[in-house]
């Protein structure tokens, strides 16, 4: 074993790991196998697996696809990242121009630094000015971003009872009625801000992170772009999820009949396209314990199914520690350009 | 994405359509007007412009026919006849034959309609 040649490539959390051909080749089968088990989807093909150890073996920092088959790219709190994950003090809609004419960015997002709905409802009318400012002075489209993050509903902060607090006390009826009615507040904000950004021409809504607090978190993504569809059908909107995989955190809540609980991203899809979305922004999560070839296969696994039964564009979202971009703030340019190229080539993904 | 520490570069570099620089921004307009998916986007935008996938998707073909068509470019030269934001905006939606939000805003307010 001592003499085989060994492959640089990185694991979960980006650290560096070395590994022969033989170990990646287990590991691509292992993620591979992982996924489809979990999702009771089908497994790559051997042809699809030897190209994912083609792009993870090849030589060179960066790698790429060829220029026809390059993609659009959306983003999750875009034009305010460069100002507070890089502290450089810049108004966003200067951010959204950075991104337009620097970055090659195809669209961006204005979001608040607090990136959730119930925060922006309050000052809706002024971050709406900030998206004018943008809209004006930008060519790229500009949606307006921030996260139904159903939590902050919750007391202290919002007007109902924790359900994470109800649900270790064997409350369940009430930690679910709580949830349902945290929906309807969510999806009313949602709307509102909507509303406001339309106004000033909004070119699209995202609405991210769908799902981190379970599956109600979820519901109200759904209801909401359902209304913003009908009252708006000029306006895009978009549907990023936070996981792989919905929690159960109600369990009995469902969209137009399918349970919500449980669903991954080739179901997750099906009920986004119900609900009049324009897009879909995939997530497979990124395990920091495993190796990258092991990562990418998983993600390949289940993001191909999800492409595949897709009727609206599938934007795999490859933000830090989702899609087998390792979980660390300065991203290699090695792995993310891997994880570009295996989407794009293997699961026929839309965008980014 | 949109995590700006070593990603929005290289995906850029790797793997997206690079926004004004080619066609980019028109290939996501049809995803969010039309719910195109990716082949489907671009083949509608080179057919609207008249030309190949491999020139929409191109920076110097493309450098040139947004600067013609007034489409807006990642560089502004300083001469008049030079469009970017609203005003390229409103050159796509027509080229395009869609409608964007912020141009039939822009255009209640200035009393254009």
């Amino acid at each position: 074993m001592g003499d085989k040649k060994k492959y640089f490539t990185r694991m979960g959390d980006g650290s560096i790991v070395y590994m022969t051909e033989e170990e990646i080749r287990a590991d691509i089968r292992a993620g591979v196998a992982d996924a489809a088990d979990r999702g009771k989807i089908p497994p790559l093909t051997e042809e699809e697996m030897e190209h994912i150890y083609n792009i993870i073996t090849m030589p060179g920092g960066v790698v790429g696809v060829d220029p026809k088959d390059a993609v659009v790219t959306t983003s999750d709190s875009g034009s305010d990242k460069v100002s507070t994950k890089c502290c450089i003090p810049i108004d966003r809609s200067i951010n959204a121009m950075i991104h337009e004419r620097v970055l090659g960015a195809d669209s961006v997002d204005i979001g608040l630094e607090d990136y959730n709905y119930k925060t922006v409802k309050g000052v809706a009318k002024r971050e709406a000015a900030v998206l004018k400012r943008a809209l004006n002075y930008t060519t790229m489209p500009i949606f307006y971003g921030a996260m139904p993050n159903l939590g902050f509903y919750t007391k202290p902060d919002g007007p109902i009872d924790n359900w994470a607090v109800l649900l270790p006390e064997g409350k369940i009826k009430e930690a679910m009625a709580a949830q349902e009615e945290a929906v309807e507040h969510a999806v009313r904000d949602i709307v509102f801000v909507a509303e406001q950004m339309h106004d000033v021409g909004a070119d699209g809504i995202n609405l991210d992170t769908c799902g981190a607090a379970g599956d109600a978190d979820f519901l109200v993504a759904l209801k909401a772009c359902e209304i913003i569809k009908e009252k708006f059908p000029d306006m895009g909107v978009e549907i990023g999820m936070a996981g792989e995989f919905v929690l159960g955190m109600h369990g009995r809540l469902k969209y137009n009949g399918v349970r919500l609980a449980g669903l991954y991203p080739h179901d997750q899809v099906k009920l986004a396209e119900q609900a009049g979305a324009s897009i879909f922004g995939a997530v497979v999560n990124t395990n920091c314990n495993a190796t990258f070839p092991w990562n990418i296969a998983r993600v390949c696994t289940f993001i191909k199914a999800c492409s595949e039964v897709a009727k609206i564009p599938v934007h795999a979202n490859t933000g830090m520690g989702v899609c087998a971009i390792p979980m660390c703030e300065n991203s290699p340019a090695d792995i993310v350009s891997r994880v570009d190229k295996c989407l794009i080539e293997i699961c026929k993904i839309d965008g980014l | 994405m949109g995590d700006p520490l070593g990603q929005e570069a290289t995906h850029g570099i790797a793997a997206s359509m690079g926004g004004v620089r080619t066609s980019g921004d028109m290939v996501i307009r049809l995803q969010i007007a039309k719910k195109m998916r990716i082949n489907e986007a671009k083949q509608y935008v080179a057919d609207k412009l008249g030309l190949t996938i491999e020139e929409i998707c191109d920076v110097v073909t493309m450098a040139e026919v947004r600067e013609e068509r007034g489409f807006g470019l990642a560089n502004f030269e300083p001469y008049a006849e030079s469009n970017i934001g609203m005003e390229a905006k409103f050159k796509i939606a027509e080229a395009l034959d869609i409608k964007i939000n912020s141009v039939e805003r822009f255009k209640e307010r200035a009393g254009l309609k």
